[in-house]
């Protein structure tokens, strides 16, 4: 395929993707906005109060980043996961196998979608937030940055979910059992310096943890993490989880018998 | 001529050891109708989804006009167009839409892509169901949107697996008339069907697959005329109560008014009916036991699984 032709059926994919969960918008991208609003005011509001600045911001902004990043996990990841195990469970996965589309474009169009999904997430979540929390922004260049690097790490995350995935339970074990507690433990309501010594050096074995902190660095211009090493081990998964992704599609892992 | 498909060789071994492919060896010429026959299991599906990149060979060599899908799978994937023997779309996407993203993986732009839609949609029936979901359409419309998908980018070699299964007489002709017209047209054709008479009707070259191996691999004409014979229903004027012993016809009764005769090559219907009427027997009317492939299908398939038994 020439490179017009993979451009089109990157392009194809991505809006393929993008009117996917546009359509069931109510399932897709209205509930993190009313979980948000929930934290916003049992967190932030209600118990926010007792505890006090932190850092030098109310608690409520504190934890402001924290939430739209975790929106922006847990999004990107469920949009693929969920896109390509049902591509795979109805067999439609096989149009684009007899096609002559080179697999990184399979793979890029897919994280695409999981990235839309993020961006379109990030934006509804961030509008609620500031209508309870103070808007601050330190580094424009370092959120958005963060917020890409962060959503196309956890679609390629999806991806490889959904291919080893063969029953809905396999789609939702990683969310449930892996990706929710990393992300509350990987600071999005505290600081590291609230930790116990021995639990710091636990969470810093978290990947979550230094993009969550990035990302706070963006908005509030606070972080725990020196900023370097976040980006550093978040592209570094972005390496390797995108070569297991595309070496298991060359090798029609779970889709070619 | 050059050849459309050319296959070596090839096995299959699925995952639970189960050996599909015992190495088998096709050809098909370009410009060809070709009818792909063989009981259920016999490893049709398997060998179509190998070469359209759906199952992994084991062994052996395959070549899509003269491309050897080893060496560049891509260019050639871009001649084949597949209509899968199951239902493989989103069911939850709009028929032009399933058609139009088709196309896009291909690398065809929209504006081309929705042009051949329609015209292809026309063709094959479709055009009032462009905007349904493809879950509100018929079984049988749900087979033609397959056909009409795996044309999107105007393959040459174009490999139907059971295309008319479940598909209504009136439809199944008009489908025939338009797998015809595209042959004419200059596509090779794969077709897989258990309607002999269907094979029959369209094909120049027929194969027969029997538990992996290849067993036939003819022209129909030379195949037909093969035939070692061919049995008859006559249906007679007056109800007979004693069959006479007429020999060579291997003549039985099946109800008084019902006979039924095997004709071996070497007698004709004319002797038959000399004998007939030497015995005052009328016939009334006369018709094919069954389709004549069909026959023939059944003795090659028959001899091929006795052969193995013993
Ligand atoms: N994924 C699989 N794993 C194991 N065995 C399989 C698999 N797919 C097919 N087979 C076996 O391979 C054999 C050939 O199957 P195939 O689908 O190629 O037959 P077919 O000729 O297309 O039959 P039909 O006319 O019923 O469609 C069958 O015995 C089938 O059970
Ligand atoms: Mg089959």
């Amino acid at each position: 395929m020439r490179w017009r032709q993979q451009w089109i059926a990157f392009e194809t994919l991505v809006i393929k993707e993008f009117l996917r969960f546009i359509r069931i918008w109510v399932q897709t991208v209205l509930p993190p906005v009313v979980t948000t609003a929930l934290y916003f005011i049992i967190f932030g509001n209600l118990i926010g109060r007792q505890i006090g600045p932190m850092e030098g911001f109310s608690y409520m902004d504190y934890i402001v980043p924290g939430l739209i990043l975790m929106a922006v996990i847990t999004n990107s990841y469920a949009n693929v996961v969920s896109s390509f195990f049902s591509a795979k469970l109805q067999h439609y996965v096989e149009e684009m196998l007899v096609a002559p589309i080179p697999n990184y474009v399979i793979l890029a169009g897919f994280v695409a979608g999981g990235v839309a999904r993020g961006l379109t997430v990030c934006a509804a979540v961030s509008t609620t937030a500031f209508l309870f929390a103070s808007f601050h922004l330190h580094s424009l260049a370092t959120v958005l940055s963060m917020i890409l690097l962060t959503s196309i790490l956890f679609s390629l995350a999806g991806f490889i979910n959904g291919v080893y995935a063969r029953t809905f339970d396999d789609i939702s074990i990683v969310p449930t059992f892996v990706l929710t507690p990393l992300t509350y433990l990987g600071g999005v309501f505290y600081s590291l310096d609230m930790l116990p010594a021995f639990w710091q050096k636990l969470s810093l074995a978290n990947p979550i943890l230094y993009m969550i902190n990035a990302f706070r660095y963006g908005i509030l211009g606070i972080t725990d993490i020196p900023l370097a090493l976040s980006y550093g081990i978040v592209i570094g998964f972005i390496l390797v989880l995108g070569a297991l992704a595309l070496r298991l599609l060359d090798r029609g892992y779970g889709i070619r018998h | 001529m050059s050849k459309a498909l050319d296959i070596r060789g090839l096995r299959k071994v699925y995952g639970n050891g189960f050996e599909a492919l015992h190495g088998i060896d096709l050809t098909v010429e370009e410009g060809d109708f070709f009818g792909l026959l063989g009981p259920n299991g016999a490893g049709k599906s398997t060998a179509i989804g190998i070469v359209c990149s759906l199952v992994r060979k084991t062994a052996g060599q395959v070549r899509v006009f003269g491309i050897d899908i080893d060496r560049d799978f891509s260019s050639a994937k871009s001649h084949i167009g597949l209509v899968p023997q199951e239902f493989n779309f989103h069911v939850f996407e709009p028929v032009i839409e399933i058609l139009i993203n088709q196309a896009g993986y291909y690398g065809i732009p929209r504006r081309i892509a929705s042009e051949r839609a329609e015209r292809n949609l026309h063709q094959l029936g479709l055009w009032d169901k462009r905007n349904s979901i493809a879950r509100n359409l018929s079984g049988g419309m749900k087979r033609r949107l397959m056909i009409a998908r795996a044309l999107t980018h105007e393959p040459r070699l174009l490999i139907l697996d059971e295309p008319t299964a479940g598909v209504d007489i009136e439809i199944r002709r008009s489908m025939w008339q338009f797998m015809r017209e595209r042959n004419r047209a200059g596509t090779t054709i794969i077709l897989t069907t258990h309607y002999l008479e269907e094979a029959e009707a369209l094909c120049d070259t027929i194969a027969i697959i029997n538990d992996g191996r290849v067993i036939e691999h003819a022209d129909k004409k030379t195949l037909l005329t093969r035939m070692p014979r061919e049995t008859f229903i006559l249906d007679l004027r007056r109800p007979l109560t004693q069959l006479p012993a007429i020999p060579d016809f291997g003549l039985r009764q099946i109800d008084p008014l019902t006979l039924e005769v095997d004709l071996t090559r070497h007698c004709t219907l004319n002797d038959l009916f000399q004998a007939l009427s030497r015995h005052g027997i009328e016939v009334l009317s006369l018709r094919n036991e069954s389709n004549r492939l069909e026959q023939l299908f059944m003795e090659i398939v028959g001899n091929d699984d006795r052969e193995r038994q013993a």
